[in-house]
């Protein structure tokens, strides 16, 4: 790679916008040239800095008003949204062609991005005290618990059995929304599964991806999406999804 | 001034270019439910709507007017929206409002506007490279003079940057918003980034 293709690639880097082979080509590039290597890390301190700084504006009262009082009446019902948006874009949206270099190393739709969320919430989740808001080994303790607190009730299966112990649940945040976590052990490793709703019933087959070092098996069935992330090797991760598919299936059965 | 604003290309996905002006709210808008519906999906948008306008006009006052044209287009086009992604569909309609805006300033004399085309941007990404680890170390500014630095960059710069630092979509998001390739994309927020870095490191200059 040319020092050309990383000064532009490297936002995509910061941005978490890679698969795994383009950025680990960035990142190579990156080790061998102190010249990319001090803007990649002048442009990650130059986007912290925007970041910590709350820059968005509020809208004012009057206008919000305007817009409320130039729709037609109805009765207000509460407005219980989806936790989160279903897993991909329309195919509309995904069809539209893209040209360059850049489209083919470019991850389709914003499943990058709340795959990188899901990662920060997993770091976040390991920092002390943060892991759990409910602690218990029993599975009849952590569901009851996020009752009240979510739209939807996740599903909480003991894997003990299987090698995965159950150590409690979180409410956590992924797009600015809320989202229940569920917290597993195997070893010295926490598997955080993450729930959402989605707006399809439709099932999507699990798939692996690695966000910087951590798995990520994602799912989904019956209306829910499934994050399930860990510093577990892919393959025993990929255990931890089928064990729990399995029980969910079984218990669905039964 | 040609060019401050990239032609739109194409938008596929969204249809938002009827009604460039008022129109008469038409009969189907006085359906309560429909309104209920389209006040539930997109008033919880209200504050990044008209976080991006005032961004892409610098203008408070022409921000409200902007956005409230824009909720009225989206409510009369809400029988064409296709979801699931509501805020970037509120943002092309957003933009051609504050397209028509811009031809408005364009041609009165009181209110020209800076902004440059494209390739006459071709700032070198270079410039200023810091060549030691001390001079990464940027000024952490407040958030109001940041607000300035980032609503001094050129179009399209300002308006790729803001989609991506402030309202956080992806580049996906962001080449559907403004109707332009990903790889246009990426170029546009390397350019933006490199200026708003030169602006950065030359605010710490200015004399206080």
């Amino acid at each position: 790679m040319t020092c050309d293709e990383a000064e532009i690639l490297l936002h995509a880097l910061i941005d978490g916008e890679l698969d795994a082979g383009h950025a680990r080509a960035v990142e190579e590039h990156i080790a061998g040239c102190p010249r990319c290597a001090a803007e990649l890390a002048a442009y990650r301190e130059m986007s912290k800095a925007v970041a910590g700084a709350d820059l968005r504006y509020t809208a004012p009262l009057a206008l919000r008003r305007r817009i409320e009082a130039s729709l037609p009446q109805a009765p207000r019902v509460p407005n219980r949204r989806a936790v989160l948006r279903g897993f991909a874009m329309g195919s509309a949206v995904s069809a539209i062609a893209a040209s360059g270099l850049f489209a083919i190393v470019v991850r389709n739709d914003d499943e990058a991005r709340i795959e990188s969320e899901v990662v920060s919430a997993h770091l976040r989740s390991l920092q002390a005290g943060h892991l759990t808001d409910v602690i218990s080994t029993d599975q009849h303790t952590v569901k009851p618990w996020f009752n009240g607190k979510l739209d939807v009730a996740p599903p909480v299966v003991d894997l003990t059995a299987q090698g995965f112990t159950l150590i409690g649940g979180r409410l956590d945040y992924v797009d600015a929304r809320p989202i229940g976590a569920i917290v597993y052990r195997r070893r010295a490793h926490v598997i955080n599964l993450f729930v959402a709703q989605t707006a399809s019933t439709e099932r999507h087959a699990a798939r692996i991806d690695t966000i910087q070092g951590f798995n990520i098996r994602r799912w989904s069935e019956r209306g829910l999406n499934y994050w399930a992330v860990s510093d577990l090797a892919a393959d025993e991760l990929a255990e931890f999804g089928d064990k729990f598919e399995t029980a969910m299936r079984s218990n669905a059965a039964g | 001034m040609p060019g401050r604003w990239i032609p739109a290309g194409r938008a596929p996905v969204i249809s938002t270019n009827a009604g460039q002006s008022a129109m008469p709210v038409n009969a189907a808008n006085d359906d309560p439910e429909r309104a209920r519906r389209f006040r539930d999906a997109a008033l919880p948008h209200l504050d990044d709507v008209y976080t991006l306008a005032r961004y892409l006009l610098r203008d408070a006052a022409d921000a409200e007017d902007a956005v409230q044209e824009c909720y009225l287009r989206a409510l009369r086009h809400f029988d064409s929206y296709r979801g699931p992604a509501m805020k970037p569909w509120l943002f092309a309609i957003l933009r051609n409002v504050c397209r028509a805006e811009y031809a408005r300033r364009a041609s009165s004399p009181t209110a020209p506007i800076e902004d440059v085309p494209e390739d006459a941007a071709q700032t070198p990404l270079w410039h200023d490279a810091p060549e030691t680890p001390e001079a990464q170390m940027l000024h952490r500014w407040d958030a109001s003079t940041i607000r300035r630095l980032v609503e001094a960059l050129a179009e399209p710069f300002r308006e790729t940057f803001v989609l991506r630092e402030i309202h956080e979509l992806s580049y996906r998001e962001i080449a559907d918003v403004v109707g332009a390739p990903v790889g246009t994309v990426m170029s546009r927020l390397a350019r933006a980034r490199a200026m708003l870095r030169s602006a950065w490191m030359a605010e710490e200059e200015q004399p206080k």
